[in-house]
């Protein structure tokens, strides 16, 4: 990534200003033309760099208490189609694929589960299983107690 | 939060306009004023109910290098274990979670080779194992947590 694209993530992680014209107030900051800032950002959401731009929601806040990361073991052969059907689904907000670690842990596939509250968190995880079908062959539910550490990933 | 609010959150999870005047081209398509739309947003995000208005990078493809470990760890060693964990600054989060495998951390440094490291040092600190799960694929997720 080139030096200018590190400031332009640096200056705009903790979220954009509050004003009429932000990227000009950005690029003002960083002494760039507001057009090759707004040019950067466009080639950062092109290639994955950026997600999305826009508003990111607590969940909490949103009312989602029952939060959960299901795990699933799934057939190698139909992971990476049935990986993308799961990420589809509304309720899931992130979808990885990671490697198994036998014997102690069989689950390849993660997906993140929000609910308004643990029975309705359960529905979904149902809604998941239908999906897997026949290629599943075992899932665990863990719901998060505790965060411990949240300091956020920062460049 | 009231009806508008709703829709802002709703309707603003992504697809904010890289344009000279991107709070009026949003407000228009949520048929408000920009003037309305930023003070909206600067309530929200004041009230805790967003975390943040902008853009959302995908740390891993920014470069560096990230994994997800989990490590079980019992009742009463627990608090000792979790305090030794988060005194790496290479752990950004970490979560008790309700399973045999209780502890779940991502580590994030610049390097694959600097995750080893911490993973081993957490172990002889800790005389745990640790799980190592580096993402291997992402499944396309589009936002849509409705307000």
């Amino acid at each position: 990534m080139n030096a200018l694209d590190e400031k332009i993530v640096r200056a705009t992680q903790a979220g954009l200003p509050l004003t009429a014209e932000p990227y000009a107030e950005i690029a003002k900051e960083l002494g760039v033309s507001e057009q090759e800032l707004l040019s950067r950002l466009q080639a950062m959401l092109a290639d994955g760099r950026i997600r999305r731009i826009g508003a990111v929601p607590n969940h909490y806040a949103l009312g989602y208490a029952a939060n959960a990361m299901s795990v699933w073991n799934v057939a190698d052969a139909a992971i990476d189609r049935l990986g993308a059907a799961v990420g589809a689904l509304a309720f899931v907000s992130h979808c990885y694929r990671r490697p198994r670690r036998l014997p102690d842990w069989p689950y390849n596939l993660f997906a993140m589960v929000h609910g308004r509250n643990r029975a309705e968190t359960q529905r979904h995880v149902e809604a998941i299983k239908e999906v897997l079908g026949d290629a599943l062959n075992g899932f665990d539910t863990l719901y998060s107690l505790r965060i411990l550490k949240k300091t956020g990933l920062r460049f | 939060m009231d009806e508008l609010e709703r829709r802002i959150v709703n309707g603003l999870q992504g697809g904010f306009p890289l344009c000279p005047r991107p709070y009026a081209a949003a407000a228009r398509a949520l048929g408000l004023a920009e003037k309305e739309l930023i003070e909206r947003i600067g309530k929200l995000l004041s009230e805790g109910t967003l975390t943040r208005f902008g853009p959302m990078f995908d740390a891993e493809r920014l470069g560096g290098a990230f994994t997800l470990c989990a490590m079980s760890v019992p009742q009463g060693e627990f608090e000792r274990v979790a305090r030794l964990v988060n005194a790496h600054p290479e752990v950004a989060h970490n979560y008790e979670r309700a399973h045999r495998f209780n502890l779940w951390f991502v580590l994030a440094a610049a390097e694959r080779t600097r995750l080893s490291k911490v993973i081993q040092a957490i172990e002889a600190e800790t005389g745990y194992a640790v799980l190592d799960l580096p993402r291997e694929r992402e499944y396309f997720v589009e936002l849509k947590l409705s307000a």
